[in-house]
């Protein structure tokens, strides 16, 4: 909103300027200046620790122990310490709080300024500010911290960014292109790393360049650091220019995957770099190293995923702790990779991959919603981090700098990153289906970008076995800066200029869905007939082993049984119930409607007599919770309405579009008003005014018992409490409004819908039973229920929940895709 | 080489068949080996029950639209020329040809591929996916899973989601824009058969 106003208006656009740098600035000051602060208050505890020789601080507060530095203490004495300053209590948390908040106000500060954002990507953004703030404690003379220490690097920075990625990794895309990706990852990555560190290793022979002393050993030590894409780096600039889903995945699968490469050659040349050299036998060891770290990670993540998987099968009743299993068994699974020395990130990846699709069938949707803003959280914080401590490690390490070293080292980067990549799509090509064009080549050797893991790699180069470790450090950090800021920053108008297909809105339509599942059971088919073991074979064999066994372990209850189209399907009604609701200020009720009939039939017929119990206990609370926020809500919209509501707003507007929409929906509006007339002689609910709106749906509750007279009863409470209400038009339109909001093709479906509905008997009942539900169950308490209805309510409820309790944003459709391939 | 020109020599009209599908003579071999061994009884022509006989075509949901569609209307047999017809539709297509207006659309292209999974939804021919067949392709695929009041709902926003002139039923225009995301080369093409 702010950049809209901004643009407008250029005074508006240069105060907003001003203030965003003033606020950087300040910003900056105040990190430094705390910084500082801290920074100097450690030589002074250093010095106590020495003299006082008391390692419990508190003591020395309380002047306990008498002699100490702090001479306040001795006139003090006797007078009780009202206010005391120690800063280096809580030093620690305090300062890594003070860089995650500077992480998050530079991250706001950025978006304030309008035309800073779309020019510059973050990370750029970012990395100087880290200069800045290095700049600043360097100047106030104080020794830079050593930020970017590799431990917190790679336990702490790292996961939640791979964990965000791997939870949310599109898994049809990624395993269409795996092969593709594997190439990329695996092989390209090989020839960056030999490439760049034998070619560096001659040009050091080379006379002149005083570098001789460079062995080859180290040459592709450095080579194997700095060929890796970097999955941070790569996510932080491909977030912002949208390109589209296959490139994006090629790119970022392979910066995922070429982890366990670039793990084995690390530590194959750590190793031998003291011996001096590498035999055959090692490079044999070497390859089978590859694939046990590799496969090892993907076992020891899934194993982690199962186990998240099924204990969330059981979370029914702490739904609050859900969100944790998540974290907790992901987290493990890299602890545990890293343990063995095996790829964490892909271990990470398989976690997240594997438990995916169960644990959204089992938790709930409020801890849905938190595991994915916890990720998303944590994900950004890191990233913000890891770029902000990239920039003060630049400006504390030790560097030395060698042009030719340097600078060789971009340019050849850059050529083998190309020449890998042409070479390598050119084989490619041979198997791909969709193949690789120019364009799209250009874009994924231009997009292997550096980053943070490079320079943490060489961070952890030993000091002693390696002398050169600082010009090895300040190659990185120039590649990494080389990457990061050009091509980052032409990578966007680059895109634009070549007209690369973007990242389409990915809101899935249900024709979609069901077309794409018709055209695999169809390539399936026609794959039997031709005897070829294809593709579509082992993904249907697949699928088949999937819901045949995995899911009855791994799934809570009798979703397991619910088809991937079905749960699309409700996925997107609630979507729209919810739409419906938050903008027409709405009405539970009528919004239920296009789903009702689909809603109460989330289990299958059978319903397990089990089902009952567990269902019972979720009502009492949550039914209470709910009549007090309906009543909460509908005594609040019930004024909104009263003032837009306006009959005539079904007429012709012919500024909105849909205006075929709107004759469709008077149409169907005149048909159901006909309709209720008919239906109104067989009424026997009591006509009385509703007074409020829990007791208008108590009314229409009541209808409940009209279930048990299913056989040929065509009363049908609901369009009856819907006439009643309408007659009456007085305290509670709410349900009406609907009917008449020029909101979406929604109202049509629910008049639609409901219309039909009217003229068959069956699931009448059920009918009455959803829109009940629809409450989260407020309603099926009401009525002397069976025990149908509370099982129906009970097993919705986790459905419902997610629905209508919680309308998560609604930006974040392209995530929701269908997870099962 | 020898054994595919010995093959090659059995079928009849090969090169015009070549030519008309865009396969290559080693495709064209294999899909022969395949033919016969379908072709039990050593008719040189393929019954519904030879398809039926593949076990895991039996277990698609969609499988008897399928073999129905190798089927041309009234014919009960098909013989080896309408097999590679019909399979030439999910070759990869070429992207390399020159749009030529006048030559026929080739039969791999994409409009033909949405054609061939139009007609098996449609299955009386009328040029239009009522509500019915859609409700019947609907219940096949998902199986015993839902009811009834389940899937007319779907099939009622399917419809309305994709039908522009309000007609009720979709037509080929409709099922195609439907699909415009879709990348319907990859999706319906086997890659053996390149």
């Amino acid at each position: 909103m702010s950049v809209r106003v901004a643009l407008h208006s250029p005074t508006g656009s240069r105060s907003f300027l001003e203030r965003g740098l003033l606020l950087l600035v300040m910003l900056i000051f105040l990190e430094g200046t705390v910084l500082t602060l801290g920074a100097a208050s450690s030589p002074d505890i250093s010095a106590q620790d020495n003299t006082g020789g008391g390692h419990d601080r508190r003591d020395d507060h309380r002047g306990i122990a008498g002699s100490h530095e702090h001479t306040n203490y001795t006139y003090t004495k006797k007078a009780f310490p009202v206010l005391s300053l120690d800063y280096h209590h809580i030093q620690v948390p305090f300062e890594i709080s003070l860089w995650v908040l500077l992480a998050s106000l530079m991250k706001l500060g950025f978006h304030l300024i309008p035309r800073l954002s779309s020019i510059v990507p973050e990370s750029c953004l970012l990395i100087v500010v880290g200069l800045l703030v290095g700049g600043l404690i360097k100047l106030a003379g104080e020794e830079v911290p050593p930020v970017l220490d590799s431990n917190l690097f790679f336990l702490c920075l790292l996961p939640p960014i791979i964990l965000d990625a791997g939870y949310f990794l599109p898994i049809r895309p990624f395993m269409e292109n795996i092969g593709t990706i594997l190439m990329f990852a695996v092989v390209g990555t090989l020839w960056n790393a030999f490439f760049v560190g034998g070619l560096l290793y001659a040009v050091c022979q080379i006379e002149g360049t005083y570098l001789s002393q460079v062995e080859l050993l180290p040459c592709l030590l450095f080579g194997s650091i700095i060929s890796a894409v970097d999955p941070v780096a790569v996510l932080a600039v491909f977030e912002e220019i949208h390109i589209n889903e296959l490139l994006h995945i090629l790119v970022f699968g392979e910066s995922l995957l070429n982890d366990a490469v670039t793990v084995v050659l690390y530590h194959l040349f750590e190793e031998y770099s003291g011996a001096g050299e590498v035999t055959p036998t090692d490079v044999i060891l070497g390859v089978i190293c590859f694939l046990i770290v590799s496969l090892g990670g993907i076992a020891v993540g899934a194993i982690y995923g199962i186990l998240a998987a099924f204990t969330s099968r059981f979370t029914s009743h702490t739904r609050v702790i859900e969100p944790l299993f998540v974290f907790v068994y992901s987290y493990m699974a890299y602890l545990s990779a890293e343990m063995f020395h095996l790829s964490g990130i892909m271990a990470l990846i398989a976690c997240g991959a594997v438990m995916r699709p169960y644990v959204e069938a089992n938790i709930s949707h409020k801890s849905h919603t938190t595991v994915k803003y916890f990720l998303k959280m944590w994900s950004s914080v890191s990233e913000t981090l890891i770029f902000i401590f990239l920039g003060v490690a630049t400006v504390a390490g030790p560097h030395a700098w060698n042009w030719t070293f340097v600078s060789v080292t971009v340019i050849l980067c850059l050529v083998s990153r190309v020449i890998g990549v042409v070479g390598l799509t050119f084989i490619i090509n041979k198997f791909r289906i969709v193949k690789l064009t120019t364009k799209d080549q250009f874009i994924v050797a231009y997009g292997g970008l550096r980053g943070a893991i490079a320079f943490s790699l060489g961070y952890l180069l030993d000091k002693d076995l390696f002398p050169m470790r600082t010009m090895f450090l300040t190659a990185i950090i120039t590649e990494i800066f080389f990457t990061v800021f050009v091509q980052g920053m032409t990578i966007k108008p680059l895109v634009d200029l070549l007209a690369v297909k973007k990242k389409q809105e990915a809101k899935r339509s249900i024709n979609e869905e069901i077309h794409t599942q018709f055209l695999d059971h169809l390539l399936t088919g026609i794959e039997d007939i031709c005897g070829h073991y294809g593709h579509h074979h082992w993904k249907d064999k697949l699928n088949r082993f999937n819901k045949k066994y995995i899911k009855k372990c791994l799934i809570a209850g009798e979703r397991y049984k619910e088809p991937q189209l079905i749960a699309f399907y409700h996925k997107m009604e609630f979507k729209q119930a919810i739409e419906l609701v938050e903008s027409g200020g709405g009405v539970k009720l009528p919004s239920a409607m296009p789903s009702q009939v689909s809603m109460q039939n989330i289990q299958p017929k059978k319903l397990p007599p089990a089902v009952a119990e567990r269902a019972l206990p979720q009502f009492t609370k949550g039914r209470e919770e709910e009549i007090r926020k309906i009543l909460r809500s509908n005594l609040q919209k019930t004024r909104q309405r009263l003032r837009s509501y306006n009959r005539h707003t079904l007429v012709a507007d012919p500024f909105e579009d849909g205006w075929n929409d709107f004759l469709l929906k008077k149409q169907r509006m005149i048909e159901l008003e006909k309709k209720m007339t008919e239906m109104s002689n067989y009424l026997t609910v009591p006509a009385a005014p509703p007074d409020s709106p829990t007791m208008c749906r108590a009314r229409l509750a009541s209808g409940d018992d009209f279930k048990a007279e299913k056989a040929g009863a065509k009363v049908i409470p609901d369009p009856n409490a819907f006439y009643n209400i309408k007659a009456s038009s007085d305290g509670v339109p709410t349900i009406q409004v609907d009917l008449a909001s020029p909101q979406s093709p929604d109202s049509v479906n629910m008049l639609n819908e409901f219309s039909k509905r009217g003229a068959t008997d069956q699931g009448l009942g059920q009918r009455e039973g959803a829109t009940r539900d629809e409450d989260q169950g407020l309603m099926m308490k009401l009525s002397s229920a069976g025990k149908e209805e509370k099982e129906e309510g009970g097993n919705k409820n986790p459905g419902l929940m997610r629905c209508l309790s919680d309308p998560g944003p609604s930006n974040e459709d392209e995530e929701d895709e269908p997870f099962l391939p | 080489m020898g054994s595919t020109n010995s093959t090659l020599s059995k079928i009849p009209n090969v090169e015009e068949l070549m030519q008309e599908t865009g396969f290559t003579p080693a495709h064209i071999v294999r899909l022969y080996d395949r033919f016969e061994a379908l072709d039990k009884e050593k008719t040189g022509h393929l019954r519904p029950q030879d398809f039926g006989a593949i076990n895991r075509l039996a277990m698609n949901p969609i499988g008897d639209r399928i073999i129905g569609a190798f089927f041309s209307p009234g014919q009960e047999t098909v013989d080896f020329h309408s097999f590679v017809r019909i399979l030439a539709h999910f070759r990869p297509a070429d992207k390399k040809r020159p749009k030529d207006p006048s030559m026929p659309e080739p039969v791999n292209s994409r409009t033909s591929k949405l054609k061939f999974a139009f007609q098996l939804y449609d299955q009386d021919k009328d040029g239009k996916i009522s509500r019915a067949e859609l409700l019947q392709v609907l219940r096949s695929m998902l199986e015993m899973q839902v009811t009834e009041e389940q899937l007319e709902s779907i099939a009622d926003r399917t419809i309305q989601e994709a039908d522009l002139d309000k007609d009720d039923a979709i037509s080929f225009e409709e099922f195609r824009k439907s699909l415009e995301k879709v990348n319907i080369d990859h999706k319906m093409s086997i890659r053996f058969l390149r």
